[in-house]
């Protein structure tokens, strides 16, 4: 166990290690400074410039940054949509895999535009390699908008009055090129050595020990599993993500994927740092998400090493903890660790199945997601973040007497509104998705069109649990997850079409209102510091922001949580 | 200073009249302005449907009596609220009503275009009228005099009872309404139309009809309603998960979970707070133009004060006299006094005075021709009846005298003259017959408990700045022996409005306080303009504060005052908001033990049974509205110990206590509850 545990707190210690470094390559990177890898990437962006007729200096306003967002992702999403509609009759698919219904594409074209995959699908049978390509691209992309997002707050940060923020495409092409390209070559080199299929080829036969003939789907996985981790994106190349053999083989590969998705979230925040020169404002950000995360998976590592106790009771020892729905090669320690790793951060790729770890660490999967604040995903995590400080800022400001002040720009009426309406839009989507549901499963209804049979048939669990797997689904669903908690019946209309819904308000809604934020309080008149102001830096403020996030993110799903796996919780005990 | 100052909390006036606006306020329209209370409103009228619906038989919402109890808490919660915002208004009508006494129905005599002279009533004057007041006349209305100069006793408005002067020109031209002349004539011009008066609109804005939300009201307020729609969310969703769950929710449960989660106590207390801050402004005798005025008080940067009056006594002391080389001090002594004896400025009685009375007794400058000072000459003195000439006046003056009588400006008073102005003193140079005797040094007298409030405001983040006609040297030394942080020397009323408009540039606030004339266009530029109420008119148009007493280092308080604001709204809305850990600790097993019994885990408080759990939130929660109505009223301590440090005191009060309080509170009053279920 503690051999389980050394390997958990190394991966996290050297994952901020190299955070730092990393961090301030990235903040030079959107200051335009010069860095050692300019003479390979200087021509290679120039290139793409030139041919798509962008002029990367030209400076934008927030308005103008959305709106070249926005567009370049419809352009994304449509093209997804179509080449899934139509995967089955188009090139490189070596495995016949048949074309998707419309349902289905809207919501994997969706999920994967907004960095969610979601997947109601499985990567062996339910698309081309084709289709994997276009996916693999969406994945770079959408974690490429999520880091220029975040850029122009930074940008926005920084500036003293006025609304000139960079350019967006720079932002976007240069976070593609000089960061996500780079690290995902490091990652899908090492899984290559570690034995991830990197081919073209469809499936391979082997004959098993036992003499049967078996079909292993291969394809070009180790670059997509790569660019998966890295962009936080989590949209596996098998079904069963990375607790399949090929996509995740030993305990060193599941190392390098950890190590893959914590690194650019932990590195933005210490990018922020070098970017805005105030160092100390970063630590005190990632100071409050580390608490937070250590809050979320130490019970998850206790409850998963101590095992069931319903097994227990039976008089069954369980010498290496709950090892339902994991995978041995990893063990339950880093297997709980992955759990919150993967939901705290927007990524979603599973090592093991949710749906069997014990209900403390389901609840804290959960909440993981019900948070999405974080560290959170490439980018946006420190957007979903802002929100809060926003909200931090205001009544910590009216707290000390003065009228709140964040970074020598006053907040007021505008952004105040802006800021509340994007934290009541998490438990909205999540809470009424569920909502819409439990009706359902509570009436049995019979869906027609939306699924076949009635409600209650997409459970696979009735009760405390099957409420969970609802609420996972659609938590994970506003969060931009995209793990899931296995077991719900969700390739139908009903569900394929819904949480396509949510993916795209909880994507583009919580990009456009720090954003708004942003551009409105950069254009805003500077007001210098004096001993009257309240600083953002200090350990205090970082309380505070705690305590806005645990009551406004956490509190507001208490009852939800009572009523899933709490009450699993305490009816197991 | 004051005496309509009250100091208890409650008046049983002022508590019978809150109690009557308490049940008034509860009209819909007027509620609907206060999002978080509207819906408890709407949230009581349902439980008022249930439990008729329980007379006419509904059966599945448990007991008559239960419900009709969770109504009653649910609509005092509500006049709590409404008690709050109503004892608010009424300290404040109170505090506006004895000044309002003051302009009760005067006579006036009106001066008539063709010099005729009319009785009217007060109320009959408009502006621009004129109207003329002798000793032992009440001054009907505000005006400026512009002919005369009289005593006036202004107690009955600052509670001052030494009389004042005030004449036409100048700038201590203003009388208010109610104040008494008590000697001489003098003729006012009315400045106001009726009821329009600084502290008529001082009294609407307390009384609640043309108060306006201030801008972090406003923002609150957003935030607030933000809350609410949160909760709504939850308890909305939770409707089809307690359908899922097989776990029945009663009406009542889910009308007191809802209404214990959204920020009642901040919701109710808000318009409260707001109010108690003007009130408490008017209760330093500030007259505010509006609430904004008050929270941006609270925001000031930079504040610019004049040094005479205000940081230093009025005037200058002489304190050494230094003769000139071959100048005996006695001698020199002689002719300063005779230079002083008809010289009634302070400067001249504090020379004599320095002298010893001894001294001017043995002089005498009978039949000697007085020389008035000119801002020419810049010397004044007198020529004695045997023709002695004797002078003093500024250095420069003095010197250009000796020179062109071809006597020499002595080296030793050269250096002299030097030292003084390097210690922030005036030197007075004597001449006798064109001949240099030597240098009075008269200093300023910085008033005491100066440097303590510059420390303070320092603290609070608050530059402070002098303003002085003063030499560079001199100010420079005054404003280090009293602690400012910087000044404006030889000062011109442009260099004022320079200043100011300097630090907005660099996003600073900035608060002045003035009475001329030639105050008012930086009054206006300055985001916090206090106007001295016996200031000119036009200051008092410019600024957005009036200042009944006067007392220039009212900003200070002004200050404080716009800090507590803000600060009580913080951390009220901190403490309401922490509550709701502890009160879904309460609730939320109590919904679902019955259907689920696993989740008495959840019941961490132990309270006795889902009903009690449940009414014994409400209760907490409709209680702690009154109980904090002080708080609301007084307002938060501020202490000017740093932003961050007041952060983590009041986290650590009404954050961490707000987490802690209801735990025990709902417990308590569980136990209570129990007894009689």
């Amino acid at each position: 166990m503690n051999t389980e545990l050394f390997g958990v707190i190394s991966i996290f210690i050297v994952s901020i290690v190299l955070a730092i470094p990393l961090g301030r390559y990235i903040a030079k990177i959107y200051s335009n400074d010069k860095t050692l890898l300019d003479p390979i990437f200087n021509p290679i962006e120039k290139f793409i410039f030139k041919i798509s007729g962008i002029n990367a200096t030209e400076e934008m306003n927030w308005k103008q940054h959305l709106k070249a967002l926005l567009s370049v992702n419809m352009v994304w999403f449509f093209l997804c949509f179509f080449i899934l509609l139509f995967q089955g009759s188009m090139p490189l698919n070596p495995d016949n895999n048949p074309s998707m219904s419309p349902d289905l594409a809207f919501n994997t074209a969706i999920s994967f535009v907004v960095n969610c995959n979601l997947q109601h699908y499985s990567g062996e049978s339910g698309v081309s390699y084709l289709s994997q390509m276009f996916l693999m691209f969406l994945q770079f992309v959408s974690a490429g908008v999520g880091m220029a997002a975040a850029a122009m707050v930074f940008a926005a940060m920084r500036e003293r009055t006025t609304d000139k923020l960079g350019n967006f495409y720079n932002y976007f092409i240069k976070s593609c090129t000089r960061i996500l390209l780079p690290l995902s070559a490091v990652v899908a080199v090492a899984l290559l050595f570690n034995g991830t299929p990197m081919t073209f080829e469809g499936k391979d036969a082997i004959t098993t020990l036992q003499g049967d003939s078996v079909e292993v789907s291969r394809g070009p996985a180790a670059a997509f599993i790569a660019i998966k981790h890295i962009g936080t994106n989590g949209g596996g190349f098998f079904g069963a993500n990375s607790a399949h053999p090929l996509e995740n083989p030993t305990y060193f590969s599941n190392a390098v994927e950890l190590w893959a998705q914590l690194i650019i979230p932990f590195s933005m925040i210490f990018a922020l740092g070098f970017y805005l020169k105030k160092r100390k404002f970063s630590y005190v950000i990632f100071g409050v998400m580390t608490v937070g995360f250590l809050l979320l998976v130490i019970p998850t590592v206790i409850s998963e090493l101590n095992g069931n106790p319903a097994i227990e009771r039976m008089g069954i020892t369980q010498a290496t903890g709950a090892m339902e729905g994991k995978e041995v090669r990893f063990g339950p320690a880093v297997t709980g660790f992955w759990s919150i790793a993967t939901t705290v951060i927007s990524t979603g790729s599973v090592n093991s199945m949710h749906d069997s770890s014990m209900p403390v660490s389901g609840s804290m999967e959960l909440l993981a997601m019900m948070v999405n604040a974080f560290y959170g995903g490439c980018g946006v995590g420190f957007l979903n973040f802002y929100i809060f400080i926003i909200l931090a800022v205001f009544i910590s400001g009216l707290m000390v007497g003065r009228t709140p002040e964040f970074l020598g720009k006053k907040i007021e009426a505008r952004e105040v509104k802006i800021a509340a309406f994007i934290a009541i839009l998490h438990p909205l989507l999540i809470l009424s998705g569920t909502a819409l549901a439990s009706y359902f499963a509570a009436n049995d209804t019979a869906m027609g069109y939306w699924f076949s049979g009635n409600a209650t048939g997409w459970l696979n669990n009735p009760g405390h649990h099957g409420f969970t797997e609802m609420l996972y689904e659609y938590t994970s669903s506003a969060a931009n997850n995209g793990s899931g908690f296995e077991g719900l019946g969700d390739n139908n209309p009903f569900w394929n079409i819904t949480t396509g819904i949510v993916l795209l308000l909880s994507r583009f809604l919580p990009i456009i209102g720090p954003l708004a934020i942003a551009g409105l309080l950069a254009n805003k008149k500077y007001i210098p510091e004096s001993a009257g102001t309240l600083k953002t830096d200090t350990t205090i403020f970082g309380v505070m922001v705690f305590a806005v996030i645990a009551i406004i993110a956490a509190l507001s799903f208490f009852p939800a949580l009572a009523l899933g796996p709490l009450a699993e919780y305490f009816t197991l005990k | 200073m004051t005496k309509n100052k009250s100091n208890s909390l409650f008046e049983s006036k002022q508590v019978k009249d809150a109690l009557v606006q308490s049940f008034v306020k509860l009209n819909p329209k007027i509620m609907f302005k206060n999002p978080v209370m509207f819906t408890v409103e709407i949230g009581t009228a349902i439980m008022f449907a249930v439990c008729i619906a329980i007379l006419f038989g509904a059966q599945d919402q448990g007991s008559f009596i239960y419900n009709f109890i969770v109504f009653l808490i649910l609509l005092a919660t509500l006049l709590f609220a409404n008690f709050a915002e109503a004892i608010a208004e009424a300290r404040g009508k109170a505090q506006a009503d004895s000044l309002r006494k003051t302009r009760e129905e005067t006579p006036a005599r009106q001066v008539l275009s063709n010099g005729e002279i009319k009785n009217i009533s007060s109320s009959e004057l408009k502006k621009g009228d004129v109207f003329i007041c002798e000793a032992g006349d009440l001054i009907a209305t505000d005006g400026e005099i512009i002919e005369g100069l009289a005593t006036i006793d202004e107690s009955a408005i600052t509670g001052e009872s030494a009389p004042v002067i005030r004449e036409s020109g100048g700038d201590k031209s203003s009388v208010t309404g109610g104040t008494k002349v008590l000697s001489d004539k003098i003729k006012v011009i009315v400045t106001n139309e009726p009821g329009e008066s600084f502290l008529d609109k001082m009294i609407a804005l307390v009384e609640g009809a043309s108060r306006q939300k201030t801008p972090n009201e406003i923002a609150l307020t957003i935030l607030l309603a933000a809350f609410t729609l949160i909760f709504v969310i939850v308890c909305v969703t939770l409707k089809p998960f307690a359908d899922y769950a097989n776990a029945p929710i009663t009406i009542a449960a889910f009308i007191s979970l809802f209404v214990c989660l959204i920020p009642t106590t901040i919701g109710g207390l808000l318009s409260a707070i707001g109010i108690a801050g003007m009130d408490r402004a008017l209760r330093a005798n500030v007259i505010t133009k509006s609430g904004k005025a008050v929270e941006t008080a609270g925001d000031i940067d930079v504040l610019l004060l004049d040094k005479t009056g205000t940081i230093t006594i009025g005037n200058r002391k002489a304190t050494n006299f230094y003769p000139a080389k071959g100048i005996s001090q006695e001698d020199f002594i002689k002719s300063a006094v005779l230079s002083s004896l008809a010289d009634d400025t302070p400067e001249g009685k504090s020379i004599v005075e320095l002298a010893g009375i001894e001294v001017a007794q043995k002089l005498s400058i009978e039949g000697a021709t007085l020389i008035k000072f000119t801002a020419e000459t810049r010397t004044s003195g007198v020529v004695l009846k045997d023709g002695t000439n004797i002078r003093k006046g500024a250095q420069d003056a003095a010197k250009n005298i000796a020179l062109q009588a071809g006597n020499i400006f002595p080296e030793d008073i050269a250096e002299r003259v030097i030292a003084i102005s390097s210690k922030g003193g005036t030197p007075l140079v004597v001449i006798k017959n064109n001949e240099v005797q030597g240098v009075i040094e008269l200093q300023d007298i910085i008033k005491t408990g100066m440097k303590e409030r510059f420390d303070r405001l320092r603290k609070m983040g608050v530059k402070t700045v002098m303003v002085t006609g003063d030499n560079p040297l001199t100010a420079k030394f005054i404003a280090e022996a009293a602690g400012v942080d910087d000044f404006i020397a030889e000062a011109k009323p442009e260099d004022k409005m320079n200043y100011i408009k300097n630090e907005q540039q660099n996003g600073k606030l900035v608060a002045m306080m003035g009475d001329g004339t030639n105050d008012a266009p930086a009054l206006a530029q300055a985001d916090v303009g206090v106007a001295m109420n016996s200031g000119t008119q036009a200051a008092k148009e410019a600024g957005n504060m009036v200042d009944l007493d006067n007392d220039p280092t009212k900003l200070i308080e002004i200050i404080e005052i716009g800090k507590q604001l803000l600060m009580t709204r913080g951390t009220l809305t901190t403490f309401s908001i922490a509550n709701d850990v502890a009160k879904y600790f309460a609730i939320v097993p109590a919904l679902f033990i019955t259907a689920i019994p696993a989740l008495e885990g959840l019941n961490i408080m132990r309270l006795h049974s889902p009903e009690s759990a449940i009414l014994s939130a409400v209760i907490f929660n409709a209680i702690i509205i009154p109980i904090l109505i002080p708080l609301a009223l007084r307002g938060v301590d501020y202490k000017p110990i740093g932003a961050s440090a007041i952060l983590k005191r009041n986290l650590l009060i009404y954050g961490l206590g707000g987490l802690i309080v209801p735990f025990i509170g709902i417990k308590l009053i569980d136990l209570i509850v129990a007894l009689f279920m």
